[in-house]
């Protein structure tokens, strides 16, 4: 049986708005900024301008809105490339600068929560080394990646609480001569996103206004270091994460409730890699089948790489036994883009997506087949060695 | 049926020892608050519905220090985890995914077999992670790794490095790797794994691995000019 939905409303009319009077945790930026004053390491600023938004207790957040260091993300570059792509198009079609840098290495944080095939002194110093890179680019890294940005505020944490630790990542980055520097904010891309919404609005060409959208919040953005996480008292009364829902409410769709909300995708991390019996079955049974039953949604979007892959190549198995399944899945950057004019195929890449997207494109008014005829013009003038590889000015054209 | 009858043949003492490792971590103190018994964990844990598998033990066994039951899960229940974190839910604080990561390490530290065992097939992506900087790429999207992902996994990797020029991010014109990474980089991250000790765990749990890493590393080292501690 569903979970009454309306239960939300009975808990917003009884408790104070904003939550807490006094934050129940500690704000570790402002340790941060003392470690900075004792010598400690230096902290990088968010570059002017900014965008003030309130994360859950309702301190301020600062969003770079340009200048920023691209920490791009594994699965979405090797597996999704149209999440990274349209992350970059939604940047230049508001004409802002950033840096799409080589110099930057994975968290690797997907194969510690794996396989543990590392350790904390690992992890903490593969996020300070890309920190420095960042440091040195002179521009503000931006997190691509929900796990990258969880797993960092959580190194984060653990060097501003221990010397040792500092001691010991501090010594590896003078080995490797870079900054030991520690940025003033984390920050998503999902946040820049949410931030920059009502600019997408702006430029938004297609009519939403039919299109029902189920989504999920990606696990290691709102259950990692939870008080760092966007909430805003305008959505689901400040009660989860306003990040995504937000900008598909801006962009003009509807945000369709479902009682699985919270649950994770099943990704899984080694699962989904080497035991995906698992990830298939709580994937289907736990978060699309009950969309379907409960919103019968028109796609579903999240802000995370493993929840889109997860979510996306799940379905296709599950088709075999189980029809309720058949729910488009994007990340709402890609989502965005399209509703701003992006080529699908050129900008959103949704080739590389599993389940069936072409019904969603034709209700958004995109013309599929056209766009898919160009896109394979662009394969044979690649093929011919015409040009070696598509361009920007290509996506735009 | 006795509880916690399994491994009764693992000495006390062993066992104590691996527990102790998991309680010196820096992070144990602040992962672990005390156990209500509430649930919450459970009810939000996505391995709890498909595993014989709970959060809440974990958290209960690591305050009670209850031993067998700790090496229990530590062997039969540690890799079932989705290190979702859905369990930061808990009333107390609790971090029952954060144990968990703290015993995985602990389990391959000491090369349990369970530890190789649930990493069988998973070598390749600690390869890739360790030496190349990035986790997935492109090209391991092949059939035969990812059937149950429908027909279009044989499209992409048929057409793989036309389709990967047909992006407009010059940083994402590869194939091996998920985005570009430069040389001076990846001989920085050789040197963290080097430095932090992460080499001599692969040899733990992977001793062909290990040698392999070992080989591809040194070059890039060398040629930089670093030697590791």
């Amino acid at each position: 049986m569903p979970i009454p939905l309306n239960v939300l409303d009975t808990r917003r009319d009884s408790r104070e708005e904003r939550g807490p009077a006094v934050p129940p945790t500690e704000d570790v930026r402002e340790q941060v900024f003392e470690l900075e004053a004792k010598g400690e390491w230096l902290v990088q600023r968010v570059p002017d301008p900014w965008i003030g938004v309130t994360t859950k207790y309702g301190r301020i957040k600062k969003i770079p809105v340009a200048k920023t260091w691209h920490h791009k993300s594994c699965g979405q570059c090797g597996h999704i490339p149209g999440y990274s792509t349209a992350i970059f198009w939604l940047i230049r079609k508001l004409g802002l600068d950033y840096n799409d840098p080589k110099d930057q290495t994975s968290c690797t944080a997907w194969n510690y929560y794996a396989s543990a095939t590392s350790n904390q002194g690992a992890q903490a110093a593969v996020a300070m080394r890309n920190f420095g890179a960042a440091y040195e680019s002179g521009y503000f890294p931006m997190i691509h990646c929900g796990t990258s940005y969880g797993h960092y505020k959580e190194v984060r944490e653990e060097l501003v609480h221990s010397a040792q630790l500092r001691d010991e990542v501090r010594r590896i980055c003078d080995k490797l001569g870079k900054p030991f520097v520690m940025p003033e904010e984390i920050v998503h891309y999902s946040e820049w996103i949410y931030a920059m919404r009502d600019e997408f609005a702006k430029r938004r060409v297609l009519d939403l206004s039919s299109i029902d959208v189920t989504v999920h919040p990606a696990c290691h953005y709102h259950k990692l270091v939870v008080e760092d996480a966007i909430y805003d008292p305008d959505v689901y009364g400040g009660q989860r994460t306003a990040v995504v829902s937000a900008v598909v409410t801006a962009l003009g769709a509807n945000v369709k409730d479902y009682s699985t909300w919270f649950d994770c995708c099943g990704f899984g991390f080694r699962h989904i890699l080497v035991q995906r019996d698992f990830t298939r079955s709580f994937a289907t049974l736990r978060k699309i089948d009950v969309m379907r039953e409960e919103a019968n949604p028109d796609v579903v979007l999240t802000h995370d790489t493993g929840c889109v892959t997860t979510l996306d190549q799940s379905q296709f198995a599950a088709r075999a036994h189980k029809p309720n399944v058949g729910i488009p899945v994007m990340s709402e950057a890609q989502f965005a883009a399209l509703a701003m004019g992006a080529h699908p195929y050129r900008v959103c890449q949704l080739h590389w997506h599993s389940t069936e997207y072409r019904p969603l494109l034709e209700k958004m008014g995109i013309d599929w087949r056209e766009r898919w005829r160009e896109f394979e013009d662009d394969l044979e003038r690649l093929k011919k060695d015409d040009k070696a590889f598509l361009t920007w000015e290509d996506a735009d054209a | 049926m006795v509880l916690q009858a399994r491994y009764a043949d693992v000495p006390i003492e062993e066992k104590q020892r691996l527990f102790d490792e998991v309680k010196a971590d820096a992070r144990f103190e602040s992962y672990l608050y005390g156990c209500y018994e509430c649930g919450i964990c459970v009810a939000a844990c996505p391995s709890a519905r498909f595993y014989d598998f709970s959060p809440r033990k974990i958290a209960q066994a690591a305050s009670r220090e209850d031993l067998p039951m700790f090496y229990e899960q530590l062997n039969d229940d540690i890799w079932n985890c989705s290190q979702c974190f859905s369990c930061t839910r808990c009333p107390r604080g609790n971090n029952p995914g954060g144990l968990i990561t703290i015993m995985r390490e602990v389990s391959i530290n000491n090369g349990l077999t369970s530890a190789k065992t649930a990493l069988e097939g998973y070598g390749r992506v600690v390869y890739k992670i360790m030496s190349t900087g990035t986790q997935v790429s492109p090209d391991m999207l092949q059939p035969n790794a990812f059937p149950d992902w429908g027909p279009h996994v044989q499209e992409i990797s048929d057409n793989l490095a036309l389709w990967r020029r047909a992006l407009p991010p010059d940083t994402m014109h590869t194939t091996s790797t998920a985005w570009y990474v430069d040389d001076r980089t990846l001989t920085e991250l050789y040197l963290i794994w080097h430095m932090t000790g992460v080499l001599d765990m692969i040899k733990q749990v992977d001793t062909g691995l290990h040698m392999i890493l070992n080989d591809v590393m040194e070059e890039l080292l060398e040629e930089a000019g670093f030697t590791p501690e």
